[in-house]
Parts: structure tokens; sequence; C-alpha cells
């Protein structure tokens, strides 16, 4: 008899697509309900976009000027006591919003929590990934506790969108919200390049792309192929590109259809960003590089040279 | 202000784990331990804000067996102040850990608690979030910045969708990301002298705490493998490739 409550990640008054992942796990579980609760200071656009979600029951949301920005000590006691009306499960998206939330309300509720849930044997057993996704272990959750768990975005595609018109309900939540909190600015690099995290195409580059300035033919191949555009831990760390394209296990878990990595050797923590991709292409200059070990499809040889005649060939 | 700092011991990153074949769990036996680097990055920081001269004394905490002493001789040698140890030989987990970090919390009374984002052993990322909701006090999760200003502190957080930065009330809980800082390297000297630093033990069982330890591992497999494809020799070969994959 599970009852699920999934917590709606949303910003700048969409949708992202790591609920509609989340809503794939829970009926995973095949439970009586799911619930999504949208937490927002202006829920109605982003409520009507999740009702459309295959399988949603019911679309819960909290409208309330302190919930204009996802601050984990603001919406937390919210969940809490929405989750004591009788859910059984309570999952949020295994990103930043949902690793930093998630904890939370698992500790006001004093339950453990599953994190990175990649998939569920029954409604209380899931397995997860530990030391960088080297292993993979099955957790079992008492059954006469709220579980809360993270939903690893990468190991569920997302629930289709159309048929369903699930109801939207307001629910009126009675507790103190804390004021010790305060956002004060997102920056964003503004791109209307897809997004990493949902893209089905990313194009990656490493080390080897060499420079910030050379970084633009891999912009250049991806705006080609309408790609996101990610990075290795190593790029990153020398400034090539801003931390948030980083593509890994400290960085962002990804599953896209294509993936192509380039000048990436292919360290262990890169690997486990992307080993749920749909077909991996590696480029590289060296032939023993480790990416070449897990990529479907290699190509030796210097990227500056080859990157140009791929273009050509694309055309 | 005093700064307490979790202190955890793990699997040093270098080490290649082995699922053990009966799936009871990885190799451990002689394999190499260290600080986790998470919470390397959180005692350097709290370092640092001590040269700044806002924080007077930096405290690391470990809780684990016996041996987990010569650990915290190594964040005593970084510089800590002084270290406390809560002896257990048992695994805990993250809810467990926080209601011992609070309990130290309550004896200490920080105002800053900086905590590594997650461990590298259970990769749970947990504790710093679940000590600040029982403590009832503020977080900032995955900072890159970290600024204290009098009673508040301004932490730039690495999220998804770029570069967040929210103002806490102190006392509250820091966990750290990886563009924090880069931790210093240990010197020899500072090994001598933190020898003979402050180091406090306490025995986990004194401290009254309830264990949140509700999660039952039943089983370790290694990670499925994918398998190495096919190797092209030019740019026309690999979209060639791709299309037989249906993939352009």
């Amino acid at each position: 008899m599970a009852k699920i409550l999934i917590i709606a990640e949303h910003l700048n008054g969409k949708l992202n697509s790591s609920t509609a992942r989340c809503v794939t796990c829970a009926r995973e579980i095949k439970p009586d309900v799911i619930d999504v609760l949208v937490l927002s200071d202006a829920p109605d656009s982003i409520a009507a976009e999740t009702a459309k979600i295959d399988g949603v029951s019911r679309v819960l949301t909290v409208a309330h000027p302190a919930n204009a920005h996802a601050l984990a000590a603001v919406f937390a006691p919210q969940i809490a006591a929405v989750a004591k009306n009788g859910y059984t499960h309570v999952l949020a998206p295994s990103t930043t919003f949902g690793k930093d939330l998630a904890p939370r309300v698992a500790a006001l509720l004093g339950v453990a929590q599953v994190s990175d849930a990649m998939k569920a044997i029954d409604a209380h057993t899931f397995q997860r990934p530990i030391y960088a996704g080297n292993a993979i272990i099955t957790v079992q959750a008492p059954a006469d506790q709220v579980l809360v768990a993270t939903v690893r975005t990468a190991s569920y595609p997302a629930a289709a969108n159309g048929a369903n018109a699930a109801p939207v309900e307001a629910v009126n939540v009675n507790v103190e919200l804390p004021s010790h909190t305060r956002f004060i600015e997102l920056a964003q690099a503004s791109s209307d390049r897809p997004d990493l995290q949902s893209a089905r195409r990313v194009v990656s580059g490493g080390r080897g792309v060499g420079s910030k300035e050379n970084f633009a033919i891999i912009y250049k191949l991806a705006d080609k192929l309408g790609a996101a555009v990610g990075a290795s831990r190593a790029a990153v760390d020398a400034g090539y590109v801003p931390s948030d394209l980083q593509v890994g296990q400290t960085g962002k878990i990804i599953a896209p259809e294509l993936y192509m990595a380039i000048g990436i050797s292919g360290a262990i923590q890169h690997l486990t960003g992307i080993k749920d991709a749909g077909t991996i292409v590696a480029i590289n200059k060296d032939g023993e590089a480790p990416i070449f070990e897990i990529s479907d499809i290699g190509l030796v040889g210097d990227l500056f040279k080859l990157i140009p005649e791929l273009e050509q060939a694309l055309n | 202000m005093k700064i307490l700092v979790g202190y955890k011991r793990v699997v040093d990153f270098n080490v290649r784990i082995q699922v053990k074949p009966d799936g009871t769990g990885v190799v451990t036996d002689g394999v190499k331990l260290s600080a986790n680097p998470f919470d390397d990055i959180a005692l350097e920081e709290a370092l640092r804000l001590r040269e700044k001269g806002i924080a007077t004394e930096v405290i690391v905490a470990t809780i684990g067996p016996a041996d987990a002493q010569a650990h915290l001789r190594n964040g005593l040698a970084m510089g800590a102040n002084r270290a406390i140890h809560v002896v257990t030989s048992d695994a805990i987990q993250p809810l467990t850990a926080a209601r011992v970090m609070l309990k130290l919390i309550e004896k200490e009374q920080p105002q800053l608690v900086i905590l590594g984002k997650q461990a590298i052993d259970d990769d749970c990322n947990q504790t710093g979030q679940m000590l600040a909701a029982l403590w009832n006090r503020p977080q900032a999760t995955f900072a890159s910045k970290i600024e204290v200003t009098g009673n508040a502190a301004r932490v730039t957080r690495e999220v998804d969708a770029g570069l967040e930065t929210i103002e806490v009330d102190l006392p509250a809980v820091v966990t750290t990301d990886l563009r924090l800082n880069e931790p210093r390297f240990i010197k020899l000297p500072d090994i001598m002298k933190a020898k003979s630093k402050p180091l406090e033990t306490i025995d986990f069982a004194s401290l009254g705490v309830a264990s949140g330890d509700h999660l039952k591992t039943t089983n370790y497999a290694p990670p499925a493998k994918r398998s190495r494809g096919m190797m092209v020799k030019d740019a026309a070969e690999l979209v060639a490739a791709l299309k037989t994959k249906g993939l352009l």
C-alpha cells in the first residue's frame, strides 16, 4: 500500500525533467498513489506542467512568498508536514536540489535516507552506488518508517508527458518557516544550448583541449549536433570552462543517448558520470587512454584535425 | 569563534575498490586509509578562517575505531588546535553520525561546523544536512566560497544551475565542495608538534545517542561493465557508424 510523495524540482517557473524521472522510479515501486508536491511562490504553471506527467495521481501545491527560492531549511519543514499525511515514501531527485533538501527532511522525520536509488527491488529495497560507482549495494529500509530517498536521475528515463490530467490541489501547511537562511543570487551561465543534465546529446572536452580559447571547437561541434556541452574535472580545474559543466562523480551524472568525449583520458571519476549513456564516442590522441575501454566507438588522433573533419562529414 | 570540523577516515581515493566474491562487502584489509578529501578541504577552510583572525579555535572530530587516533593526529598536524575521537568499532550511518555531532555541538558550542559534502566511501551526502536539521540551524551545502561577516556567513554553492549565493545566520553548518580551496601539505615539524596537542576520547555508548542505522545492506556487487566497442579510422567512418546506430 505504498503512497509516494515526490518533491518537484523547478527553476524560473519551469519544471525540471528530474521530476518526471522520479515518477518513473516511483512507478517501479507499483504504488497506489504518486503525488507530486510543488513548493513555490507562484506554483500554478509548474503544477499544470506536472499534472500532465503519466502516473501522477495528484499535484499538491504550497504557494508562499518564502518558497520563491529552493532553500532546504525553508522547504524541509513543509515537506515533513505533508509527508505525515500517510505517505510511505518521499522521493526527490539526486540533483544538487534534492541532495541538499532530502536529508534535512529525513532528519526531521527521524529516518535514514537512501541516496542515489538506481533500482527498486521492492518498495523498501533499493540498489545504490558507493565508492564512486565501483560497487553497487542493495539496501533495505524498515517497512514501518517513511522511506526518504534521492533518485539517481541517470538511471531512470523521464515518465511520458501528455495523456494525464491529474488534479491540482492547494494544501495548507501550518509550520513555522525560518528566516535564518536567505537567498542572495544565482549566477547562471546564460546559454541557448540544451541543459547538460537532460540533453539527448552531449559533447564534452577534457584536458586535451588545451585552453579556454580552444574550447570554442567543442562548443562549435556541440551546436552543430544540437548538443549540450560538458567537461572533465581536469578541464574545469584548469579553468577552461565553469564548474557547472563538469561531468563525473563530483559533477553531473548524465545519461544522454549520445556522449562524445573529446580529449578526455577517462579517469574513473569521469566514467562514473557517463556509464548510463546510450552510445559513448571517444576521440583521443592516446590510443591507450582508458576512455577507449568503455567507448562504443573510438577514434585515435589529433582532435584539432579530427573535429573540423567531423563537422565537414556531418554536412 | 570556535569551528568544529568533521574529519572522517576513508579508503584512499587512489585505491581501486574490489567487491568480495561472496558479495558481503568490499576488500578493505591492508588497503590504504586517508582523510576523506572533502574533509581535508573542510579543515583547510577552518584553518584559513583562523589565520584571518575570524576563528580562534579549530577542533577536528571523528567517529571511528581506536586506531583512528593516528588519523586525528594528521588533522592536528595540519593545524587543528585539538581533536575529539568518538570511539566505536561499528560503521555508523549518517543519521547516527549527525546525532553524535549534535552532542559535540552541545558540548563545544561552535559558531561554525564544517563538514565534507560527502564521504567518498558510502557517497551518502547526508550528514551535514541532517545535522543542520537536528540542530535547527541553517545549512549551506556544496560550498565553493565562504565569507564570514559578523554573525552571518555568505556562502557560494555549486549547484546544477550555476553558482548560488546564500546568507546564513551563525551558528550554521557548511559542507564543502571541491573548489573551495586546496588543502595544505603536512610538514614534518608539525607532525612532531601534533603529538602534544590535546586529543579527547569519548566512548560512543556514553553519549546516549539513539541509533539511526536503519538501513541494512544485504548485498555488494561490482557495477555492470561496459565493454570496448569498435574503433574507426577517420571522421567519415565515425559519422557512418553513428548513422548506422540511428544517432544522426
